[in-house]
């Protein structure tokens, strides 16, 4: 009990001293100020871990004044370890961003710095949807690092095995091909259930598909979340558990450990996943790797709802400054972004583009589908639990983790994120 | 050295009798060593509870200074009003139940196997104590390894007569599994406190009891146990603290689930706080969580700890 008062409280103490350490620019007469910028992001996953270390040196040595600490951490960890920090009122130099609603409670917090005029001459180098996320009243907060969506990753042997000529594109389709899947005694799909943020894709998909994404852009004015499209993605999502499509023992299964949801579909344990676009290295990293056998197809259209196959839902990546951090951090995410260092970023798989004129970096056959499909798509949804505030976000996770677990029906969850977006 | 020290003699004058300079320079010695503890104590222990409770009255996201939106005792009727913290008071009684039902049985069974003698009993009482020293992380991420549904230890040994188990991946057998791994890991502490109780038991009273013809049975139920009493009583009041507090190693399990079944009322409030911005609600539950502990902790001391503890803290003074 103490220790959990104290947290709490300490993190209320260290608000009130927080800031004030940033070193003043290398002043006219002689040397620049030797600085340290604190850089969190969460690329655990080579080939993007070695790239930012590869740069991180690069920068280091073309700047002999910088020293750059850099904290990597995995993704629930990092969220969990940010929030911490930024509520003592402090945010790193330069740090990993979803941006949407979490990024703009801390603009709104002071924390985050408004680089609007530090990035002007490089902005138009960027395309508009993987800038969208970082903006708000026109003023820019963080550079895109990376842009993706979600989409079925699945294994094409498995598929063959089980006679799926063609990856489904209909929901009664891919419900069929579950079936087809178990019936030739394949797991259709892994997912990470303890983790909670991988079930949630589906939910928020069936929800875009069923009710388009206007119905998603209004419930975030509204609150509301128990109109039809909502309680008929929860029907949907359960209609899908009920075929028991997940691995074995998948509510205790965490996403990128040796036993988690990307290793078993690595190892070909499991015939697919619904994951974004950094689902392959993360398979290599966990797992043994598919190879040419690994295939990717957007999520379904519902038959008879508002949205299209071509709308695409995901995010990207990031990196905002902090309110207090000295210059060389935006010449830091400069250097990161810029275009030389970009799309070697890009061609070396690491991640997709987010200049323009970039897509011909792309190499992988899997990743140019998903860079194609961004940039044919009709619309563009950013991930739930970061486009609301953390609240909601954090709602709708726990709720479909409890639909899965056949503890709440489809109402009940609807009912549920309401309430909790309507006390926002 | 004359103001610590006090002759015998000395001690036996009654209060008012003795010299007042005295007193009050031993005042002045006991404050200047008590201060630095006293600040720090102040500092990281009431001051955050102080703060925690300034907190728990508002409505605050944690960012930006300090809480401005007060909404008086909402947090509180929010809290008792959730289902998620009934289903957390629930898990908390069943855990203390198996505990007390369980766990501290096991140790004291086995404490009392160890203090025979038998051959390698030095080795066993390293071996059942050696899961104390592991740190909680290390522990969670150790069983989450060996009962993994799919690769781990346990499902490859019990397969092979046929009793797999889905452990914490399954709603309804995870409280059980985070038990078990709570049993392993603490009851090596439990069975050294109840052994080195045990030591202190002077030989003469069981050989005595021997003596007078009572069976080993009886030695243990009307001797052994009644002296072991106040080890017993503290064994108990440690693990029920430990079991509000509960945290790290749900953490590291199962975060809570699948579908909360694991869930204690520290990982909601982290949960709240952290995961979902919400510091005042959250820290309303650390509220409730201390006073949880505070009336646990005071009720068990004043009415069953009350012989152990005497001149300590209850009959403070009686003593003087």
């Amino acid at each position: 009990m103490k220790r959990t008062v104290t947290l709490i409280a300490a993190a209320v103490l260290v608000a009130g001293c927080g800031g004030g350490e940033a070193p003043q620019p290398g002043s006219e007469s002689g040397a620049p100020q030797k600085v340290t910028l604190e850089w969190w992001h969460l690329s655990t996953s080579d080939p993007l871990k070695t790239v930012y270390e590869k740069r991180a040196k690069e920068f280091q040595a073309a700047n002999p004044h910088v020293t750059i600490k850099m904290t990597v951490l995995e993704n629930e960890a990092y969220k969990s370890k940010v929030t911490t920090l930024t509520q003592s009122g402090k945010a790193p130099d330069l740090f990993a961003t979803w941006g949407g609603g979490v990024l703009k409670q801390q603009v709104d917090a002071g924390l985050v710095k408004d680089i609007s005029a530090d990035v002007a001459p490089v902005i138009d180098t960027f395309t508009t949807a993987a800038l969208a996320a970082y903006q708000f009243d026109g003023k820019t907060y963080a550079l895109p690092t990376d842009i993706g969506m979600v989409g079925f990753w699945y294994n094409k042997k498995l598929f063959e095995k089980a006679g799926i000529a063609e990856p489904p594109t209909t929901w009664s389709g891919y419900l069929d091909a579950v079936s087809k899947l178990k019936a030739a005694g394949i797991t259709p799909i892994a997912l990470a259930g303890k983790e909670k943020w991988p079930g949630h894709y589906y939910w928020a998909y069936l929800a875009m598909r069923i009710g388009g994404l206007p119905a998603l852009q209004q419930a975030a004015v509204d609150h509301d979340f128990t109109k039809p499209a909502f309680v008929q993605a929860g029907q949907q999502l359960k209609a899908l558990a009920d075929l028991q499509p997940f691995q074995k023992g998948f509510l205790g299964a965490a996403y990128s450990t040796p036993d988690g949801q990307a290793a078993t579909v690595s190892n070909g344990k499991a015939a697919m996943e619904l994951m974004g676009q950094w689902a392959p290295n993360v398979q290599i990293d966990a797992g043994k790797g598919l190879g040419e056998d690994l295939g990717f197809f957007p999520f379904p259209a519902v038959e008879g709802g508002q949205g299209a196959i071509t709308e695409a839902f995901g995010g990207g990546g990031g990196m905002a400054v902090g309110a207090d951090a000295p210059p060389e951090a935006i010449e830091l995410l400069k250097f990161l972004t810029s275009e030389e260092n970009h799309t070697k970023a890009v061609a070396e798989n690491a991640v997709l583009p987010v200049l323009k004129g970039e897509e011909s970096a792309v190499k992988d056959a899997n990743l140019k589908i998903v860079a194609d499909s961004l940039a044919t798509a009709t619309g563009f949804q950013l991930y739930l639990d970061q486009a609301y505030p953390p609240a909601v976000g954090a709602e709708v996770n726990d709720s479909v983790a409890e639909l899965l677990a056949g503890a709440k029906t489809p109402e009940q969850v609807a009912q549920d994120i309401t309430e909790v977006a309507k006390s926002e | 050295m004359t103001t610590i020290t006090r002759r015998p003699e000395a001690r036996r004058l009654p209060a008012h009798a003795r010299p007042n300079r005295g007193r009050r320079r031993s005042w002045v010695t006991i404050t200047l060593f008590v201060l630095p503890a006293l600040a720090l104590f102040l500092l990281l222990v009431v001051a955050p509870i102080v703060v925690a409770v300034y907190a728990s009255g508002f409505k605050w996201n944690g960012f930006g200074g300090l809480p401005t939106d007060f909404i008086g005792f909402d947090n509180f009727t929010r809290l008792l009003e959730s289902e998620i913290f009934f289903t957390d008071m629930w898990h908390l009684l069943v855990l203390v139940l198996l505990c007390l039902v369980v766990q501290l049985p096991m140790a004291l069974g086995i404490a009392m196997l160890l203090n025979q003698r038998i051959r390698g009993r030095a080795i066993y009482r390293l071996v059942f104590f050696s899961p104390y020293v592991l740190s909680e992380v290390i522990t969670g991420v150790l069983f989450s390894l060996i009962l993994s549904p799919t690769s781990g230890l346990a499902n490859g040994i019990l397969g092979l007569v046929g009793l797999e188990s889905d452990f914490l991946a399954d709603q309804d057998t995870a409280l059980m599994s985070l038990f078990v791994v709570m049993t392993w890991k603490y009851f090596g502490f439990h069975m050294m406190i109840y052994l080195a109780g045990r030591q202190n038991i002077p030989n003469e009273l069981l050989e005595a009891a021997r003596i007078d013809g009572a069976t080993g049975w009886e030695v243990f139920r009307h001797v052994t146990l009644p002296l072991l009493g106040p080890t017993i009583r503290i064994s108990v009041f440690l693990s029920v603290i430990y079991t509000i507090q509960l945290f790290d190693l749900v953490w590291i399990l199962t975060e809570g689930g699948p579908a909360h079944s694991t869930e204690t009322l520290a990982v909601t409030m982290f949960d709240i706080g952290f995961g979902r911005s919400q510091v005042g609600y959250a820290s309303a539950i650390s509220v409730v969580m201390f006073v949880l502990s505070l009336v646990f902790a005071l009720g068990y001391q004043r009415f069953v700890m009350r012989r152990d503890l005497e001149g300590a803290t209850t009959a403070m003074g009686d003593t003087r």
